[in-house]
Parts: C-alpha cells; structure tokens; sequence
C-alpha cells in the first residue's frame, strides 16, 4: 500500500526528497573535504616544518638525551648557528645562519632552488645553497664560491625557500645551506659557540601527541626539546582550528537548511493526504497500518535520498580537485573515508524520519469521520505523543551537533540558538498577521488589501513561510558574517601599511641616515622601534641565578637564561590588547619603573600585576613592578614585545632601533638592501616577504575554501526556500483562478501575488539579518574570540536578493494560472 | 428577441496521451436575453467543457462564441476577464468560494476587481437578501454547504450580471436545501432579469427553465422549448 500510495504521488516524493539529497550531500561533501582539507593543512604544516617531529637541543646533546635521539631513529639532522661569510669574488661580506644538513631534509615541502637541480645536488657536489636575495645584494652567481670560516665552497645554487626556515624568531640573518660534513673544517663551532641542532623524523604513523606526552619532559631533562608538525601549526594561531570550527558549521547549517524544507514538505503533504487517510481507516486500516503506510514511505525516500545525496556528496568531492585546480597551488589530494559515507546514508534516513515524524503523527489521530466533512482538520492529536517527537528531535539534533562541533556546551548553545531563533520568527510571523489585522488599511486598493488579507486567512502558510525565509536568511547571514569574521582573521594586510622590510640594528646616531636612504630609494618610514636587550636579575625578589639551581620552581628555563628585546612606547598596538591592569603610558616621577609583559611570559615567570622584577640592563640593575598583561597576537606578522617600558626610562639606555618599511617589489627590496649594507655594515636587513609569501599562501588557499563552502550552503538554502515557497503552491493556484474566472485581470493577479510574497520576503529576511547579527556577534565573542564588525552586504544584498527571489519563487506559483485556461485549472483543483 | 449567447459549429478536442479526444462536436445554438437555459445530458456528455467555453473560460478548436455582443476568439485573455467580471456570474457545483476570505469579502470581490466603491455595501444587501445577513464575517469553512452556496449565490449576482452560468448548483446540496438554493437562483434571476445558463442533471429543474438543450457524446441530441417559457 506504501508502495502504491507512493506511486501516485512520486512527483510530490521526489520534489521534497531533493532537498534531503542537497542537504546530504553538502554534509557528505563538507565532511568529506572538511577530512581532506584538515589533512592537507596538516601537510602543509608538515612542510612549514619539513618533517613530522624534531628534536632540537641548544648545546651538544648529552649523553642521555643523545641516546633518545638515536632510539627514534633520526632521518636527518643538522647543526646551525650563526657567522660571518665573505664572498671571494667581491669581498663581500655578511652575517649569515648556516644550516650544516645531513640526510635527504626535507621530507615534506620543498627545498627551492635556482637552478632547481642544485636542491638534489648539493649533498653530493659539495656544494652550498645561497639565500637567493644575498646573492641578488651582493651580485653573486651559482657557480661563484662563499667562504665559511675556513673553508670555500662553490655555490650551487640560490636558496629560494626551505622548510623551517621562520627568519624572524630564531635569526635576523639569512641562509646559507651546506652539507654537515664540511661544518668541522670551516672551525666555526668552538667551545662556547652558540648553535643548535636538529634531529628530524619521518614517521608519518606516529601519535604526536603521545610522543609529546611521553617524550617532552624527558628530553626537557636534559635541555633539548621536541617540536611537533601540530605544535608548528598550533603556533601559527588558531585559525586551522576555527576553520574547521567553521566548516561543521556549514555542515550543520546545510543539515538544518535541508531538515526546514523535509518538515515543510512533509507537514503539507500529510495534510493532503489526510482525505485518503480517512477513507482508508472508514474502510477498515488499522491507525498503526495507516500510520505505517507513510512512515514506510517516508522512511523509503530517506534511505534513497540518503543514497543519492552520498553519492553526489562524493561525486562533488571527486570534483574538487578539478574545480580548485586554480586555488590550491598545493596538490589537493582527495580520499574517500568510509565514516561520512555510512554518516549520510544514516543521515538521509534517520532525519527524514524524524522530521516527519511531527506530520506522521497525525495520521494516527485521523478520524474516518473526516470522509463525511468538506473541509477543516479538526483532529486531537496526543500532546505527549507531540512531545515525544519534539523531544526525540531535539535530541538527534544536538547529538549530531555535539559530534560535529565536539563541544558538549557549543552543540548545546547552537541548538538553543536554533530554537530561540525559530520561535522568535514565529512569534514575529505571529505578531505581524496580528497587526495587519489590526491596523488594517480598509481604504487601500483592492489587490494590496487582498494581499495583506492573506497573510491571515484560516489556513494561511504566512507562519511556515515566513520561519522558513526568516530561517534560511538567518542561516546564510549567520554564515556570512562568521565567514567575514575569519577573513577578516586570516587576512594579513599585505598592504604598504605593513611593513615587509625590517632594519634592525640600527644605531641611533644611524637613524637619520638610514631614513634617509630609504627615502632615496622612494620607500617610507613605517616604524622606528627602539631596542634595549636585558636579562632578568631577580623575580619576586629570588635571584635569577638562585632559581636555576632551585630544582622546584614553576619558572620556566628560557625566562632565566633569556636576553629579553624589550622597547618602550606609549601606546598599545593593534596586536595586543590589555588583559589585567592597566597600561601606563609614561613614567610618573618618584614611582617604581611600570612594565607591561604578555601573557606567555607571565605565565612562564609565574608573575602577575603588581610583581616586581629586577632586570639587569647592559650592567645596570632596573626594579621594575608589572603593572597590566597584555594578551599578544604573536601570529600578526608585525614587531611584538613580550616586555614593553613606558616612555621616560629606558631613552638614554644603550639601545639599537629597528626601522622598518614596505618594499612593494623584490627589486625595490634588493636595491635598498644594497644601499643600507655598503652604508652601515652594522645593519641587517629581514625581508619579510619570504615569511609572507609563505603564510599567505597558506590563508589565500583557506579564504577561498570558505568563500566556497558558504557558497555551497547558500545555494542549498535557496533551493529548500524555493521548496517552502513551492509548498504553497497549490492553494495559491485554487485562488488566484477563482479570481481570475471572476473576472480579474492578469495584472491584478500578478499584484496581489507579489505584494504578498514581497511583503513575506522583506519581513522573513529583515527578520533573520537581525537575528543572525545577534547570533553572530555571540560567536564571534565566545567561539572565535574576535571582535565582530558586521559588514553591510548581508543588508544590502541578502535582503533585497532573498525578497526578489522568494518574490520571483511566488510569481512562478502562478505562471500557470495566467498561462492555462481557467476552466482547465479549475478542473485540475477540483 | 436580442440573443445575449451565440454559438457556432463549436468545437473542443482534449489531447489523451497520443489520441485526440472530441468532447465537443459541432455545436450550434442561441440563448435570448432574459431567457433560462438549461443545458442535460449524461456524466461526460461535455456539459461543463460547453458552459467554459460560453463563459469564455477555455477556448475552442473550431467554431466561434458571441457572449453580450463580443466574439470571444477575438477577445485576448484579459479582455475576456473584463467581460465576465462586467456581465457575467457564476455558480458552481462545489462553491469556489475563496477560503480565505470571509462570506463579505467572497460577495465583493466581483465588484472589488471593477474598483466599485460599495462593493461591501452591495455585498451585504445581498447577502441579507439569500438570508445570510447575520453570517457576513464567517469564512466558509464556518459555513454549511447550503450557507456555502448562497453565498456563491449572491456573489453571481454582485456584479449585476447580464448572464449567469451556473454548473450543477446543487450537486453538493441535499434535496431539500437544493430546492431552497434554486428557488432563490430563481427568484434572484427574475427580480434582476438576468439570462441563466443552467447545467444539471436533474430534469426536474431544466423543466422550471424555459428551454432544455441536451448533449450527448458531445453533441446536440435535443435542442427544446418547454411549457416554462
């Protein structure tokens, strides 16, 4: 009987099981690329690094730590430190970090050179790779030869990139790789010389984290430490993690987008059905049998829909790669997991079924009596039956939640969300056809008073629809403006507002000079920090040098080993945000020095507001009390300070500036480097442009992902509104026929139509913008922890675009009332 | 007398799958004004197909319509709705009365189309006149079908028409309130003196109108006067 129940309205089935298959398959496809992109990244942060883990140690390791090393198996390793080189041919020369490397580092990423033959060769010729805009400074060529400490190699090639290469924390020189075997003749590495090697491993299949646990405290023992590609990606901020924060979220919305049009859909045809219903239960069917019938129909559809929105899932999956050819300048490598296969078909089934089960349950309650009535379903449905199936929902949807957001507390407050969003949209949709009523324009023309009468007629849909558009709006605005909030994130600002060139030992006699040749080669000043180096000489009244003895203080090693860059100002930057205390621009006459210190180094020196720290400044011992803690965006590629003075105490100490520029080419870039080193052979140069180029690749290929899968849930929820629109179809066509054998004019048809469905359109999306800027702005505090600045888009576009849209949707209702005869329709509808 | 209805060699075929299907076969007769016209004949003789097409509801493969004086195949869609909204009611077998508006508003909309001032006003006249004065607010799934048909009833009549159509109007209704209904067609149509083409079944009702067409298969079996007229 289902079957043949199911038959006679296919048509209806399959429209409503479209918006199942869309909804499954952008959560299939989402979850799906949500694993693939999540692998990628993690390779790409595997190829910041070059290898799956690293352990480094500052000092030759020892013994113990040595046999750590060994244990694991090391694919490769170096030793690197910092030097002089000279380059025969010009008697240039510079301060450089060389990497002495052995093995076939690195294992992910790519080691770029120029010739690209010189990567691959290296080891074998002997060769050296040199950091490619030195050789552009000094005007040196692969082929030509650099002399590093007491020995010369030939240079075999131009270092363009190499895994683990972050410039600006570790060195302010640049890069000259050699293989390991030279680095005992070039005698750079005396006793004393500062240097740090690297063990690196290639071991895919390792659990990083347990090694982290297992590993780290040992190896802190004897003063190495271990570096994982997570922790490489950790520090590159949080944005991996809200990303993929994001992603669920458009799963979940394209999840929820698709269950709007299910209820819809099945809630009307349920109603129509109730007719049929009623002649099966007066000729004998069972509720249970009646109940059954469309339950197993219902049921039948889910499993197919299911089936059909996997296997487009999967085949818009298998597409991507191709369609993002042009995005991903990484190789998108695209694999199939079982888990969101079985997920979607479970999904297609169990969610339609759910769905449904609220309209479902009529059937149950259908008197045969309802044979004998001409219309009105005036049916008592079980209160705790209604309830049961609200509850059931609910449940399902916040443990899909939680397994999608993994978050007990956010899967809770987006359910909470979703519901408060609805019954404010309902109450709205309620409250409005409640004021139409009331401030009714009695004197208005006919078809604008016809249009606002049926937003409240008996059995009016103005309530559905407008949940629905309301909904649907909310959604993409939602969508769209968290979107905005991680773009605005990720966005680095490689603008000549921020600067890519960095100056840094800078004299300060030197300063006006060296402004003045960065004005000659046409390139501003964007900042001029001055710079006083310092150690710690006491915390909390215990000297340093008591606490590296003291085997149970909290205070971390590098605190007390450390020279600490630290600089004065008066203000804040855009990077830093006071987090305790308060900011003290100057200093007052007579008072303790006031210092603010990030949040890092509070925690790792086990000081709060009001400590008091001793430093040593170049001789001179410096009291100092914390007096705010600042919370630092050490991801924002600018200057950061852990330890900031305020004005009036450290002007006259020793100190070096740090001027810094933007050079909008690499040429602009090479020139002024050329002019600053004959100048002022004291100075280095950072070109932040590698640094960039390599994290904006990375942001670039991100911004673009979530362009495109909000686009993917946009385009899903236009198609489940065109569904909710289309639900209304038929009552509508019954309507405006009967008018028009009455006499109305098409015109007059086409007025009352789209009055009411603008009316609907504005009022629905006006509705859920605001919504969604409510809903939004809680994100934007408590998930992705940033300030929320709502762009105008959603206003200008979403509102205009969803009510011309729902509009057009509405008008198309009618297309074949002016098309088609009346007598034709008439007969149709009866 | 002026002939208010002309109709000529008419025409309708309806596409079955790959076979055409004549539902209409050269069909020739004239309505006088004033005059009441009964259209007979079995289930699927084309009765209903015949009173669309003189209603100008649908349009004929052959054969032409004169309605008040206006060749309907010359006429586009809207000039159409113009001339049933000016000159012609209707009522039908189950009511067609909008769902959504009141038994007030369902009267006035005839008049409301045309932009008439008193529409609500005439509504009201006529709905006390077919004895539904204190049900004007009531929607008509407040209403029983009787009720239900009386207002179709004064809605045919809103607009002053010069012909009415009315398809089986009491189809739905029990004997008894059936009789009610067409009493008061009746006693409508005489006071307005308005021309009423009336399809039914009954034999007994095309007896009270003044001439009797019968259709059957499509085509004109019997074309009388009766004792009525």
């Amino acid at each position: 009987m289902a079957w043949r129940d199911a038959k006679a309205s296919r048509v209806r089935l399959l429209l409503f099981m479209a918006s199942i298959i869309l909804g499954i398959a952008a959560v299939v496809s989402i979850q799906l690329f949500s694993e693939n992109l999540t692998n990628n990244i993690q390779l790409q942060s595997k190829s910041l690094m070059g290898a799956d883990f690293i352990i480094k140690s500052k000092q030759l390791p020892s013994a113990n730590a040595q046999r750590l090393i060994d244990s694991l198996q090391p694919d490769a390793s170096e030793v690197r430190f910092v030097s002089m080189i000279a380059f025969p041919k010009n008697e240039g020369t510079k301060l450089v970090r060389v990497r002495g490397l052995e093995g076939d580092f690195p294992f992910y990423g790519d080691l770029e050179t120029t010739p690209t033959a010189a990567a691959s060769q290296y080891q074998s010729s002997g060769g050296a790779l040199v950091d490619a805009t030195l050789l552009l400074q000094y005007s040196i060529k692969p082929g030509d030869s650099i002399k590093i400490g007491e020995i010369t190699l030939p240079i075999a090639g131009a270092l363009q990139a190499i895994p683990g290469n972050n410039a600006i924390s570790s060195s302010v020189a640049p890069l000259v790789v050699i293989p390991n075997r030279f680095i005992e003749a070039t005698e750079l590495l005396q006793f004393g010389s500062r240097r740090e090697y690297q063990f690196f491993y290639q071991q895919p299949e390792v659990d990083l984290e347990r090694l982290e646990e297992r590993l780290e405290p040992r190896l802190e023992l004897e003063d190495a430490g271990l570096d994982t590609h997570i922790s490489t990606s950790k520090r590159l901020g949080r944005r991996y993690e809200n990303v993929g924060s994001f992603l669920n979220l458009t799963a979940f919305i394209a999840l929820l987008l698709g269950c709007v049009g299910i209820a819809s859909s099945v809630n009307i045809y349920i109603k129509e059905k109730i007719k049929a219903i009623a002649v099966l239960k007066c000729l004998g069917a069972s509720r249970k049998q009646s109940f059954l019938i469309f339950l197993i129909q219902i049921a039948g559809i889910g499993l197919l829909g299911g089936f059909i929105g996997t296997a487009l899932g999967i085949g818009l999956q298998e597409l991507f790669p191709y369609l993002l050819k042009e995005f991903f300048p990484f190789d998108l490598q695209i694999s199939i997991t079982a888990q969101p296969i079985l997920m979607g078909i479970f999904l297609g089934l169990v969610m339609l079924v759910l769905f449904a089960l609220l309209p479902l349950l009529r059937t149950w309650y259908v008197s045969p009596l309802e044979v004998l009535r001409f219309s009105g379903t005036t049916f008592t449905e079980s209160k705790k039956a209604r309830y049961m199936a609200i509850g059931i929902l609910v449940l399902f949807l916040y443990g899909f939640s939680f397994w999608l957001l993994k978050d007990a507390l956010f899967a809770l407050a987006f359910i909470l969300g979703v519901l408060v969003t609805f019954a404010v949209l309902a109450g709205i949709a309620t409250l409005s056809m409640k004021l139409v009523k009331k401030y009714f324009p009695k004197g208005a023309h006919f078809t604008t008073r016809q249009s606002l009468l049926n937003l409240f007629r008996p059995n009016n849909q103005t309530v559905v629809l407008l949940v629905a558009i309301g909904l649907g709006t909310f959604l993409i605005s939602t969508l769209y403006f968290t979107k905005d909030i991680l773009l605005d994130k990720t966005e680095l600002g490689q603008t000549s507002q921020s600067a890519n060139l960095i100056t840094l030992d800078v004299q300060p006699d030197q300063i006006g000079e060296v402004a003045a040749t960065f004005k000659t080669n046409d390139l501003p000043v964007i900042d001029n920090i001055p710079l006083v180096t310092m150690r710690m000489h006491s915390i909390k009244n215990e000297l340093v040098n008591t606490l590296r003895i003291d085997s149970t203080t909290q205070v971390k090693e590098w605190i007390l080993n450390h020279e600490f860059r630290t600089t004065y100002r008066s203000e804040l930057i855009n990077s830093e945000e006071i987090i305790e205390g308060e900011w003290v621009a100057s200093q007052q006459e007579g008072k303790v020095v006031q210092i603010s210190i990030s949040d890092n180094l509070a925690e790792d020196a086990q000081v709060g507001v009001g400590d008091v720290i001793v430093f040593n400044v170049q001789g001179v011992q410096m009291e100092t009390v914390v007096t705010s803690i600042r919370k630092v965006d050490w991801a924002n590629l600018q200057l950061n300070f852990s330890i900031v003075f305020p004005k009036g105490v450290l002007e006259n100490a020793p100190q070096f500036n740090v001027l810094t520029t933007y050079a909008a080419t690499e040429e602009k870039s090479a020139g002024l480097q050329r002019d600053l080193v004959s100048k002022f052979p004291n100075v280095s140069v950072i070109d932040l442009r590698q640094v960039y180029t390599v994290v904006e690749g990375i942001l670039d290929k991100v911004s673009w992902v979530i362009n495109f899968m909000a686009f993917f849930s946009i385009l899903t929820g236009i198609i489940v509104l065109i569904g909710s629109v289309r639900t209304s179809k038929y009552q509508r066509i019954k309507e405006s026929v009967l008018l028009r054998t009455l006499g109305a004019k098409n015109k007059q048809i086409l007025s009352i139509t789209a009055l009411e469905y603008i009316f609907l359109g504005v009022l629905g999306s006006l509705v859920g913008i605001i919504l969604a800027l409510f809903s939004s702005f809680l994100l934007a505090v408590f998930v992705f922890e940033e300030a929320f600045v709502p762009s105008f888009i959603p206003f200008l576009v979403f509102i205009p675009g969803i009510s011309l849209l729902v509009l057009a949707i509405g008008l198309s209702n009618i297309r074949e009332v002016l098309k088609s005869s009346p007598l034709e329709v008439l007969r149709k509808t009866n | 007398m002026a002939k208010i209805l002309k109709i000529n060699g008419l025409e309708k075929t309806y596409k079955s799958g790959s076979k055409q299907l004549t539902v209409l076969h050269d069909i020739s007769f004239e309505v006088e004004k004033g005059q009441t016209f009964s259209i007979v004949g079995p289930s699927g003789s084309g009765k209903t197909t015949l009173l669309g097409l003189c209603a100008g509801l649908d349009e004929p493969n052959a054969g032409s319509v004169d309605l008040c004086g206006y060749t309907l195949n010359t006429l586009n869609e809207d000039e159409r709705a113009q001339l049933r909204n000016q000159e012609v009611g209707f009522i039908f077998q189950n009511f067609q009365l909008l769902p959504t508006l009141t038994a007030l508003e369902n009267v006035s909309v005839p008049l409301e189309l045309q932009g008439a001032k008193d529409a609500a006003t005439r509504a009201k006249e006529l709905l006390e006149k077919v004895g539904l004065g204190d049900r004007v607010q009531h929607y008509p799934s407040q209403l029983s079908g009787g009720e239900q048909q009386r207002v179709a009833l004064a809605r045919a009549f809103s607009n002053r028409p010069s012909i009415l159509f009315a398809d089986e109007p009491t189809g739905n209704l029990d004997e008894e309130t059936g009789e009610k209904v067409i009493q008061l067609l009746l006693d409508l149509n005489k006071d307005a003196g308005t021309t009423l083409v009336i399809i039914t079944h009954d034999l007994d009702l095309a007896a009270r109108t003044q001439q009797i067409l019968t259709l059957k298969g499509g085509q004109i079996l019997t074309n009388e006067t009766t004792a009525t007229s």
